[in-house]
């Protein structure tokens, strides 16, 4: 047997005796998937201990450094970690924007310190982190964000405010974009700090949206006081960092039309719902093509996801593929969900009441419509492409 | 298996490429489609295609071919698509071969592959009698007489009919039209008696025929597989050819796509670069992405064929519905980014978009395929 097949068989062996049955169910919820932090409610024991027991092996972050907390996994180990999880519908034991966002952004730019002070937290769910990105009069226009963050001499003074912030109330610390140098063309001037969101200065307020959640808040910064040592990278280096980030963000926002083994395939949905099949197809033939041709989208989607991957192995990719995908990706989940509520007709557009599971499917429909807004818009992308990928934008 | 060529396809991939660009480029098919060529392929390149290999590609090594596989083959095909060579290399060398390969007695392979390898002989795969492709609706008879069968019936839009030596066609032994079974697949010589075949023109300027067969005699050892149970062997090959087709109709899409953006670097409207305007800049990269998404689902399918998958009939269907999708946007956008210069016959364009249109009709359109993917998973 070789190594990874090796590896493949122990794992498969260690994720069956430590994966709680609770912990391999489809994800309905907001809270079914863990953020960790200090303010998180564990659903059940078991959401906590699986968290524990991915952690302590650094499976939540398997193929970071081991040094920091991490697995110290190579790529062919994590991908057969991921397909075993996959295998037995494990939930990820840990979902957040450390892990995402600003984790893999600390590898590649912290300091040593940084670093020591924050990746093993992250790997253990310790600290929810937010991002502080977007800004009420900057949102696409991105560099040009205006939140001030002054050298003070022992420490940096930052006033302004960010919008858009993804759970800022429960969250614990924030990656935040400031402007450092406001006489730098507006790419150059900006720079990236950490700080805890108990700081004196930092106030929250929730931002309610069309799906009638309120995942978003507006985060106000009036004279916080930021750590020098929390400085992310050089000064004025942020927006290099920025798009780093935005790399994983799309990555992990184009992700969000995979769809979960365990997951009801649409085509079930509408058996399930239209009481069946006539002749062995469904009754309205319409949607039944529109079935297909989103299940054959989807399937081309996740394909690609794969031979990006295997071009990239291989050394043979193009890169710059993540807007791609972005858009997609997010384009295809919109769809998805626009044929899931369209096959449940009106009751898909339930708001209340325990028959219709208090409105989950018609929220869920509704907070697809920003996957193409949220980390750079679907239009944003295509600027992208057009100028990165094929070369059009010069002037003459 | 991961979806990347391997280093003998990248060469393979390479040398199509070359070899087309230099002697078989769009402008080989405007010569023929203005000439009213006899043949409606050139004939020399052709024989240097066969010199290179091509027609073997898939034929085993037992019977004088390379073995290389429809990956290998699906590299050439898509190279095709970009230079819309026009050649006897789908109906003889995919289409054909396929089918000698999976139902042909080893008498039948001995005796056609190696002379399809050598290309002395070129076959056409006959199974529609309607402009639509619905490979149960035959009403062609076959009748069981003395040893053999007496064929009767017509068969409609036969790719490369009227150069074939041989033709491969359905016939019905038992039931009726629309019945799966009582289907079987026979070979007959174009030359024999009873076989009238008339060329049609189609806007793609290759090759298509209408063929009648009247009272056509034929031996025993002409049926191709088994008697009346052809539906396995027909499904494999519209498997094949969907495949094959949408690789071509990627070249297809990649080679219209490449030259609208090139287009759009040059041509200049109101004192700019029309590729400044985001307007079609949107377009270009919405173009990108789906012909991104098509590379993938072909790669994948043509994987499947060389596996023999048991998804392989899902694939294959769900690969050309994608593909359809994406080279009818391109080569529509293709024309209308290039505006008026576009409509002309002049420009190369509209010859991708005439051969697309055909192609996305052979083997079943993007309807059909989106229903048989239904009908695959149940629903």
């Amino acid at each position: 047997m070789s190594d990874l097949e090796q590896f493949r068989a122990q794992t498969r062996e260690w994720l069956e005796a430590n994966c709680p049955a609770s912990q391999r169910l489809p994800v309905m919820e907001f809270e079914d998937r863990c953020w960790g932090g200090t303010k998180w409610c564990f659903v059940n024991e078991d959401q906590k201990r699986w968290l524990e027991v991915m952690a302590e092996r650094g499976w939540t972050a398997p193929d970071w450094p081991a040094e920091y907390g991490g697995g110290g996994l190579s790529k062919e180990e994590t991908k057969i970690l991921r397909e075993e999880m996959y295998r037995i519908d494990a939930r990820p034991p840990l979902f957040s924007m450390g892990l995402s966002m600003i984790g893999p952004a600390l590898l590649k730019y912290g300091s040593e310190e940084l670093k020591r002070q924050h990746i093993p937290n992250i790997v253990k769910g310790k600290i929810w982190w937010c991002q502080g990105y977007s800004e009420p009069n900057y949102g696409s226009d991105l560099a040009g964000l205006q939140t001030r963050c002054e050298d003070k001499g022992d420490h940096f003074l930052v006033n302004g405010q960010k919008v858009w912030t993804s759970y800022a109330e429960r969250a614990d610390w924030m990656f935040c974009l400031v402007r450092t140098d406001p006489d730098a063309v507006k790419h150059a001037g900006i720079s990236l700090v950490l700080f805890d969101m108990t700081t004196p200065g930092v106030r929250t307020s929730p931002i309610k949206l069309i799906s009638g959640n309120s995942p978003f808040c507006e985060t106000f910064l009036d004279d916080v006081r930021v750590e020098k040592d929390q400085l992310v990278g050089n000064i004025n280096q942020g927006w290099e960092l920025a798009s780093y980030l935005l790399t994983h963000e799309r990555a992990m926002i184009g992700n969000m039309g995979h769809t979960a083994a365990s997951e009801k395939s649409l085509h079930q949905h509408a058996i399930d719902v239209a009481g069946g099949l006539e002749n062995g197809q469904l009754g309205d033939s319409a949607l039944r093509t529109d079935i297909a041709q989103w299940e054959i989208d989807i399937l081309a989607f996740e394909l690609t996801q794969e031979r990006i991957d295997d071009e990239t192995k291989a050394g043979t990719g193009t890169g710059a593929t993540s807007s791609m995908l972005k858009y997609a990706g997010t384009e295809l989940n919109k769809q998805r969900f626009e044929l899931l509520t369209d096959i449940h007709g009106q009751a898909g557009l339930a708001w209340e009441g325990e028959a219709f599971d208090d409105g989950l499917l018609a929220s869920q429909w509704l907070r697809t419509k920003g996957n193409s807004i949220e980390g750079g818009t679907s239009e944003i992308q295509l600027n992208i492409i057009s100028k990165r990928i094929l070369g059009l934008g010069q002037k003459a | 298996m991961a979806l990347v060529l391997n280093e003998e396809q990248t060469m393979l991939k390479e040398s199509a490429q070359g070899f087309l660009s230099e002697h078989a480029p769009v402008s080989q098919l405007r010569q023929l489609r203005d000439e009213r060529s006899e043949t409606g392929y050139d004939k020399a390149t052709w024989q240097q295609m066969v010199e290179l290999g091509w027609s073997g590609i898939l034929v085993p090594e037992a019977h004088g071919g390379l073995a290389f596989g429809h990956v290998g083959m699906g590299q050439v095909m898509e190279e095709n698509g970009r230079t819309l060579t026009a050649s006897p290399l789908l109906s003889t060398a995919v289409l054909a071969t396929s089918a000698i390969n999976y139902a042909g007695t080893e008498t039948q392979k001995k005796a056609l592959l190696p002379a399809i390898v050598d290309g002395s002989l070129l076959f056409a795969l006959g199974l529609d009698e309607g402009p639509k492709y619905r490979p149960s609706l035959v009403k062609a008879t076959a009748t069981a007489s003395g040893e053999g069968y007496v064929l009767n019936g017509e068969k409609q839009f036969v790719a490369d009919g009227h150069i074939a030596d041989k033709l491969i066609v359905s016939a019905r032994t038992s039931g009726d039209a629309g019945d799966d079974q009582g289907v079987s697949l026979f070979i007959v010589d174009s030359v024999a008696s009873g076989v009238e075949i008339e060329r049609v023109h189609l806007a793609d300027s290759r090759n298509s025929a209408m063929l009648r067969l009247t009272h056509v005699t034929l031996p025993a050892d002409a049926r191709l597989g088994e008697q009346g149970g052809a539906t396995s062997l027909i499904n494999y090959l519209t498997d094949v050819a969907n495949i094959h087709l949408s690789a071509e109709l990627l070249g297809v899409s990649q080679e219209v796509f490449e030259r609208t953006v090139q287009y759009m670097k040059e041509r200049s409207q109101y004192g700019a670069l029309i590729g400044s305007y985001q307007a079609l800049q949107h377009r270009a990269a919405h173009m990108f992405s789906e012909i991104e998404l098509a590379k993938s689902i072909v790669i994948k399918a043509q994987q499947a064929l060389d596996a023999n998958d048991a998804q392989l009939s899902l694939l294959a269907s769900a690969c050309k519905a994608k593909v359809s999708d994406v080279v009818t946007l391109v080569t529509n956008e293709g024309v209308q980014l290039h505006g008026g210069i576009g409509m002309t016959d002049e420009l190369d364009i509209g010859f991708f978009m005439k051969r697309a249109r055909v192609a996305e009709q052979q083997f079943g359109d993007r309807r059909y395929h989106l229903k048989r993917f239904a009908s695959l998973q149940n629903y």
